[in-house]
């Protein structure tokens, strides 16, 4: 045993520590090496919100079904929005599933880092797993409301089709979304304390920018692929595409949204690894 | 002892301090500072805490300053130092936590760092969950943790309520379990900061012990602590930092004697002119501690002597008062004290403790100082001065060191009885 450590010792170091200058790799490898606490942060996220609310899971379908009966009032029956020729009201409650799932992930990871603090200042870790983690665990909340989804569609007759083969892919690029956005926002928030006061105005904004509530078709090309550069016109759209079965096929759109999803994606990741080493200090 | 297994060299870190003394920044400063000049605008943004916006340039100091040593396979290093000497910087650059600004340091070993015990414990979770999850952020494996488990439960001493949360435990039972799970990590280098100054005298020994064990198995330990006996009990070598800088570096007990002496002799009074840079906030601001002997000459273990705290109020009317505790350089305290809460109006204030003669074994103390309103809430709180107090010539023939963590003067009466009477009393017990 001590001559094994010996022998590493001989060769090369564990860990080598000096000051690290501009952009930095991702190291996805060591994230890699650290999935188990990774798996811990979601589990322990979920069980504790669980935990802390009084009716517990009954907030995931509440916050949907709230939503999606305000939307079916107002934009529905009064405004008679369009609905791209399915009922409105399961129109809307696919788009505030999807939508609610970004939204809730974007705003836990933008203060995920600040929540952590005393983690991020006693313990090392690849820093990137609390953002992950935070956005992951939301899918659990997803599943719940996607349950109640499949409920109403069953109630309306409607049945999916082969195109349920891509809902994963539109799932994953709201992920990748929220991802992004909370990336970027959380290394902010480290040093930008008002970041926090920035983030549920943000979503409110973003909201009016998605087809949640009204369909994409209002537009006109090239309007609407211009539109997908919201990453999210792309996956709200994909999603209610792939589940209930919308008319059209608006692949230009997909192509946009993917494209924009993976640039914030990209982006956001560097820009954390850049301003990582600066966390254990300013937290 | 052979190969090394910890080589540091050179390192230096450096420490921004705007986040400190103006608070966190807001979009409004960055933007109002860098107004029109998108190239600061961006700088402020990427470059973090290297490139803050223009007048903060100057604002920082070193906290570790080349800083070099290293640590053979299976030694137990200590690191020694006065408040604010870097101890904890220089951990948390060894386990990655923060990045030094200089130099370069290597570990051959898988680094398990314990800065403080429970981290991560989450008080909605029970005992069972927060030990797979406490365990996790430690750097341990899942499978690890399983097989770990009854040996940490039965440890901790907490089998009953392993699965209540841990809101519910006590704060003792929480401590328990908490350095439990830290105390079965299993790296080949173990980095620990002070972990052991929390919990009672009891629960101290048992964890004492825990760090003997775990150094006798070969385990290569970096150990901070303030108890002096803690370390030379359980380290071969001592770095000593001072100001950011090795002062010395080497053999336990003479590195340790030195660090005593010198303590002894640093000045027993510390002060802030400005308030700017004084300790505190915007509530109060500490001006002077200082500890004074009742004469000129050195305090004794006879003498009395006194505390004073000045500090500055900038509260419109508040009901403080002032605490001190006194610790003893194995870190327990020897007693607490606080003034009666008065009310106050913004100023300065000078509050004197006077400890009477005769209480104090001869040894070296420190201070730390409460400033506290309402009698609860706690404005401040700051390990102060250290001062020694010295041994008397005695009358008795008696050259040892004095036992015992206080030695006051105690009041005897002592009945002999001659022989005879004694034998006349038992018989007496015989007749009844
Ligand atoms: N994140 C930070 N930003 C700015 N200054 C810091 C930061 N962390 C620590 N410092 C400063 O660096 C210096 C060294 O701190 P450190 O915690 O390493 O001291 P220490 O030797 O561990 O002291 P103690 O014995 O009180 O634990 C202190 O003056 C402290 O105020
Ligand atoms: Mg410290």
């Amino acid at each position: 045993m001590t001559t094994n450590v010996n022998a590493a010792a001989m060769t090369a170091p564990r860990a080598i520590i000096r000051p690290s200058r501009g952009w930095v790799s991702l190291r996805l490898g060591e994230f890699w090496e650290f999935r188990e606490l990774l798996y811990f942060f979601v589990w322990r996220e979920v069980k504790v919100r669980y935990k802390q609310t009084a009716i517990g899971a009954a907030w995931a379908i509440i916050q949907p079904l709230f939503t999606m009966l305000i939307f079916s009032l107002f934009f529905g029956r009064l405004a008679k929005v369009p609905s791209d020729g399915i009922p409105y009201p399961v129109f809307s409650l696919s788009g505030t599933v999807i939508w609610t799932f970004f939204a809730n992930g974007l705003s836990q990871s933008a203060s995920s880092l600040v929540d952590n603090s005393n983690l991020i200042s006693k313990i090392y870790f690849p820093r990137l797993i609390i953002p992950v983690a935070s956005v992951l665990s939301g899918l659990v909340d997803f599943a719940i409301g996607f349950m109640l989804l499949v409920v109403f569609m069953i109630g309306n007759g409607i049945h999916p089709t082969g195109r349920i083969i891509w809902l994963p892919a539109f799932v994953l690029l709201a992920l990748a979304s929220a991802l992004g956005a909370g990336l970027w926002l959380s290394a902010l928030n480290v040093e930008f304390r008002d970041v926090r006061y920035v983030v549920p105005f943000l979503v409110q904004l973003w909201m009016f920018a998605t087809p949640v509530a009204y369909p994409s078709s209002l537009l006109h090309e090239p309007w609407r692929t211009v539109y997908a550069l919201n990453p999210l016109a792309g996956a709200v759209e994909g999603f209610r595409w792939a589940l209930v079965g919308t008319k059209y096929t608006p692949g230009s759109m997909f192509v946009v949204s993917a494209v924009m999803a993976a640039a914030a994606l990209l982006s956001g990741a560097f820009y954390f690894r850049r301003m990582e080493k600066t966390f254990a200090d300013l937290i | 002892m052979s190969a090394r297994i910890i080589e540091v060299e050179g390192i230096g870190k450096r420490y921004w301090l705007h986040g400190r003394t103006r608070g966190y920044r807001t979009l409004r400063d960055t933007v109002s500072d860098v107004a029109g000049k998108p190239a600061q605008w961006a700088r402020a943004m990427f470059g973090g805490a290297k490139n803050p916006a223009r007048k903060e340039e100057k604002a920082h100091f070193w906290a570790l300053k080349d800083v070099s040593f290293d640590v053979g396979h299976g030694e137990v290093v200590g690191i020694i130092g006065r408040n604010g000497a870097g101890k904890s910087t220089l951990l948390k650059v060894l386990s990655r936590i923060t990045e030094p600004t200089t130099g370069i340091a290597k570990v051959y070993g898988r680094v398990g760092s314990l800065l403080e015990v429970g981290t991560g414990f989450h008080p909605e979770l029970t005992g069972r969950e927060n030990i797979f999850l406490n365990g996790s952020i430690l750097g341990m494996r899942k499978a690890e943790i399983e097989r770990k488990f009854d040996e940490i439960v039965a440890f901790a001493e907490i089998e009953k309520f392993i699965d209540e949360p841990v809101k519910r435990y006590s704060s003792g039972m929480y401590m328990r379990l908490a350095f439990s799970v830290a105390a079965h990590l299993e790296p080949e280098v173990l980095f620990i900061d002070e972990v052991l100054a929390v919990g009672d005298a009891a629960f101290q020994k048992k964890c004492l012990g825990k760090m003997g064990s775990i150094s006798r198995t070969g385990r290569t330990v970096l150990f901070v602590s303030h108890n002096m006996s803690a370390v030379q009990s359980l380290c071969t070598r001592v770095v000593w930092l001072n100001r950011g800088q090795v002062h010395e570096f080497g053999d336990t007990r003479a590195v340790v004697s030195r660090y005593l002496q010198t303590a002894a002799r640093s000045a027993s009074e510390e002060s802030w002119p400005d308030p700017e840079n004084a300790p505190g906030n915007d509530k109060v601001r500490l001006k002077r501690v200082a500890v004074l002997p009742f004469d000129d000459r050195p305090i004794t273990v006879e003498t009395p002597f006194r505390i004073e705290i000045e500090f500055w109020n900038l509260l419109e009317r508040a009901t403080l008062n002032t605490a001190v505790e006194i610790f003893n350089h194995e870190e327990i305290c020897v007693f607490s004290s606080f003034s009666r809460p008065q009310e106050m109006t913004p100023g300065s204030v000078t509050a004197v403790c006077h400890v009477p003669g005769e209480l104090l074994n001869d040894a070296l103390y420190r201070i730390k100082v409460f400033l506290v309103r309402d009698a609860r809430e706690q404005l401040l709180i700051r390990d102060s001065v250290n001062f020694e107090v010295h041994d008397v010539e005695r009358e008795v023939a008696y050259f040892g060191k004095w036992t015992g963590v206080v030695r006051p003067a105690l009041r005897w009466t002592v009945d002999a009885q001659p022989d005879g009477i004694e034998s006349q009393r038992q018989s007496v017990t015989v007749e009844r």
